[in-house]
C-alpha cells in the first residue's frame, strides 16, 4: 500500500517537473536546459518577496511565477531565437544560461541558513494505513488539476490550438498565419511558468537548494526522452513508470539508487528505442 | 542597419604575401617563411617557453598544468564533434576514467607515474570506447544527452556501490618526480595531440573518411565503409586524450575521486572550443589559454566563476560563433574593404 500510495506521489512530482520541458520541445522542438535553472528561480524569488518584501504567501507566489515566465520569455528572445535551428548550440547555450543562473544564484543568493517555503496546510493524515502529509496530497491533486487545465488550454483556446499546430507541422502552422517566433516564445513563457510551479508545490516539502535545479533537469530529461520527445501521454506514462521503479529501488535498495535508476532508464531508452515509448520522431533522422 | 551600409558591402580579399605562401613561393624570401612560421613559432614557442618565464610562480605553473589538461580534452572535443560529428558532453567521464585507472595502477600495484600515466591512457580509452559503443549509431543531440549522463551515473554508481573509496576516493597516489616531467609531458602532448590530429584529417586517408562521417554517413555507408568502427576510432582517440589528463591530474593533486567526473571538465572545454573556433584543433587550446586563466583568478569568487564562463560561453555561442581562432586567421590572411554596390 505504501508502495502504491508513495509511488503515485513521486510519479505526479516527475510528472510535474517534466511538463515544462516536454511542453517547450514539442511545440518549438528546442530543449530547454535551462530548466531547473527556472525552477529554482521561482522558488528563490517566492521566498524573496515573501522574507524581503513582505508580501502575502499567495501574491508572492503569483509574482515570482509572472518574473519566470518573463524571464524564459527572454532568455528565448535574447538568445535562443538566434541559434534556432542548431540543436547542438541550443543545447549547450541554454544548458549554459541555466549553468550562469544556478552557479551565480549560489554565488549571490542561496547561501548561509536554510531557504524554506511554508506548506499549503500543516500536518498529515491517515490514507488506507500509511502516513502521508497533506502537501504530497496537495501536489497529486494540483499535479492532475494542471494536466487537465493544460489539456483544456491546449485543446479549447486558440493560442493553445496555435501551439498544438506548430507541435504538429511547423510550416503548415506557418501557412495558416500562426507566427513561429511568437509562438515558440509562448511556449517558452508558459515551460517556465510551468517549471515554476512545479517549484511552487514542490519546494515546500525541502529546502530551496541549488542541487534542486540539476536535480529536475535529470528528471525531466529522464521522462521526456523516455517518454518520447515532445509525447504528452509518453511523458506521464514515463512519469509513472520512473516514478514508481525509484520507489521500489529506495524500498528494496537504497536512496542512492534513485537517480541512477532515472540515469540508467535515459541511456538503455537511448541505445535500444531513441524515439522513446511514443515518439513520433523518425528511426532514421536519430540513428543510422 | 543605418541608411548609409545599405548600399554598399564588405569585400574580402587574400592578401598578396598569403597567396604566395600557399604554393612554391613560400620559400622565396624570409619574409614569406616568417610570414608561415611566425604564428605556429609563437604558440609553439610560447606554450614550451612558458613555465620557464613563470618559474618565479610556483601557483601559475601550477595553472598552465591545469590549461593543458583542458585543452587536451577540449582538443578531444573539437575532433569529435566537427570531425566525426559526434558532440560529446561527457568530458568529465574521460577525465575520472583516466584518474582512477592511475591512481588504482599506483597505489594497489605500486607502478611510477611512467608506466600508470600509459597504461591508464590506453586502457582508459579502450574502456571509455568499449562504453560507448552501444551508444555511437545515436545522432545529434540524443548522443550529446547520452554522453552527458555518462559521467553523472558513474559518479553515482561509485558511490552507491562504494566502489574505490567511495566517496573519499584513492588517497595517498605517489606525485610527479619532479614538476618540470609534469609540465613538460602535459605542454608536448597538448602539442603533439593538436598537431598529428590536424596533419591526421588533412592528410591522412583516414581523415577523409571521418569528415566524410560528418558530412554524410550514408554516402560513406553506400562506399562499403563501416561507420561505427570510424566512430569507435574517433572515440577512442578522444577518449585516450581526456584519459591521459585525467591520469597526469590524479598524479599531479596525488588523489583520485568523484569530483573528477564532475561538470568542470565536461563545460570547460565545450567553452574553449565555442571561444577558440570549433573545427580547427589550435582553437580549443588558444580557448583553454583565455578562459582557465580567467577562471583561476575568480577562484576566490566560488562558483561565480562557472557562472562567467558560461556567460562567455553564451555570448560567443550567439554573437561570434566562428571563434577566435577563424577571426585571426581572417584578419591575418585577408584585408577587407567596403564595396559600393
Amino acid at each position: 500500500m505504501e508502495i502504491i500510495i508513495y509511488g503515485i506521489v513521486n510519479s505526479v512530482t516527475l510528472a510535474l517537473m517534466a511538463l515544462g520541458f516536454t511542453l517547450v520541445y514539442g511545440v518549438s522542438r528546442l530543449p530547454n536546459f535551462a530548466h531547473g535553472a527556472l525552477y529554482v528561480v521561482t522558488g528563490y524569488f517566492t521566498w524573496l518577496l515573501m522574507n524581503r518584501v513582505g508580501m502575502p504567501y499567495i501574491v508572492s507566489m503569483v509574482l515570482a511565477l509572472v518574473l519566470t515566465g518573463i524571464i524564459g520569455a527572454a532568455i528565448y528572445q535574447l538568445v535562443l531565437i538566434r541559434i534556432r535551428g542548431m540543436p547542438i548550440s541550443e543545447i549547450i547555450a541554454s544548458y549554459a544560461i541555466g549553468l550562469a543562473i544556478l552557479e551565480g544564484l549560489r554565488w549571490g543568493g542561496l547561501k548561509g541558513g536554510t531557504f524554506t517555503l511554508p506548506p499549503f496546510v500543516e500536518g498529515a493524515t491517515m490514507l488506507l494505513g500509511v502516513s502521508v502529509d497533506y502537501q504530497r496530497l496537495i501536489v497529486v491533486g494540483l499535479g492532475a488539476a494542471l494536466l487537465a487545465v493544460l489539456w483544456l488550454f491546449v485543446n479549447g483556446t486558440r493560442l493553445g490550438l496555435a501551439l498544438k499546430g506548430m507541435a504538429q507541422d511547423e510550416r503548415a502552422a506557418m501557412t495558416l498565419g500562426i507566427d513561429s517566433d511568437r509562438m515558440a516564445v509562448a511556449a517558452m513563457a508558459l515551460g517556465s511558468v510551468l517549471a515554476g510551479a512545479a517549484a511552487l508545490v514542490l519546494f515546500p516539502l525541502g529546502s530551496i537548494v541549488v542541487e534542486a535545479g540539476y536535480h529536475v533537469l535529470i528528471m525531466a530529461v529522464a521522462v521526456c526522452i523516455v517518454g518520447g520527445l515532445g509525447s504528452w501521454n509518453g511523458a506521464i506514462l514515463a512519469a509513472f513508470l520512473i516514478g514508481f521503479a525509484q520507489i521500489l529501488t529506495v524500498k528494496y535498495l537504497g536512496t542512492h539508487f534513485q537517480v541512477v535508476v532515472a540515469l540508467l532508464a535515459i541511456i538503455i531508452t537511448l541505445i535500444v528505442r531513441p524515439s522513446g515509448l511514443f515518439g513520433r520522431q523518425k528511426e532514421l533522422e536519430e540513428r543510422v | 542597419m543605418s541608411a548609409e551600409h545599405r548600399d554598399r558591402r564588405k569585400e574580402r580579399l587574400d592578401r598578396g604575401i598569403k597567396v604566395r605562401t600557399d604554393g612554391v613561393y613560400a620559400i622565396s624570401s624570409w619574409k614569406e617563411i616568417t610570414y608561415l612560421l611566425a604564428p605556429r613559432v609563437l604558440l609553439i614557442g610560447g606554450l614550451l617557453l612558458a613555465p620557464l618565464i613563470l618559474s618565479p610562480f610556483p601557483y601559475w605553473q601550477r595553472v598552465i598544468s591545469i590549461i593543458a589538461i583542458y585543452a587536451l580534452l577540449a582538443i578531444g572535443f573539437d575532433f569529435l564533434a566537427n570531425f566525426v560529428g559526434l558532440v560529446s558532453l561527457g568530458g568529465g567521464f574521460y577525465i575520472g576514467v583516466g584518474a582512477y585507472i592511475a591512481a588504482l595502477l599506483n597505489s594497489e600495484l605500486g607502478l611510477p607515474p611512467m608506466w600508470t600515466i600509459p597504461a591508464a591512457t590506453f586502457f582508459g580509452a579502450g574502456i571509455c570506447t568499449a562504453l560507448f559503443l552501444p551508444c555511437l549509431p545515436l545522432r545529434g543531440v540524443y548522443f550529446a544527452i547520452v554522453s552527458l549522463m555518462y559521467p553523472l551515473l558513474a559518479a553515482r554508481l561509485i558511490e552507491a556501490f562504494d566502489l574505490f573509496g567511495g566517496t573519499d576516493g584513492i588517497l595517498g597516489v605517489s606525485g610527479f618526480s619532479s614538476p618540470w616531467t609534469e609540465r613538460y609531458l602535459l605542454i608536448t602532448s597538448v602539442l603533439v595531440a593538436a598537431f598529428a590530429l590536424r596533419r591526421l584529417i588533412n592528410a591522412a586517408d583516414v581523415g577523409l573518411v571521418f569528415r566524410g562521417v560528418k558530412d554524410n554517413d550514408q554516402a560513406v555507408r553506400a562506399s562499403g565503409i563501416n561507420i561505427t568502427t570510424y566512430k569507435a576510432l574517433g572515440v577512442f582517440i578522444a577518449s585516450a586524450l581526456g584519459c591521459l589528463g585525467g591520469a597526469c591530474l590524479s598524479h599531479i593533486y596525488m588523489w583520485a575521486g568523484l569530483s573528477q567526473f564532475a561538470l568542470d571538465f565536461s563545460i570547460i572545454p565545450i567553452a574553449a572550443t565555442v571561444v577558440g573556433g570549433g573545427g580547427t584543433l589550435i582553437g580549443p587550446v588558444l580557448g583553454c589559454l583565455i578562459l582557465v586563466p580567467i577562471s583561476e583568478v575568480l577562484r576566490d569568487f566560488g562558483t561565480l566563476r562557472i557562472a562567467v564562463y558560461a556567460i562567455i560561453l553564451t555570448g560567443f555561442i550567439v554573437f561570434k560563433s566562428e571563434g577566435i581562432m577563424l577571426y585571426a586567421t581572417r584578419k591575418y590572411q585577408q584585408f577587407e574593404r567596403w564595396v559600393e554596390i
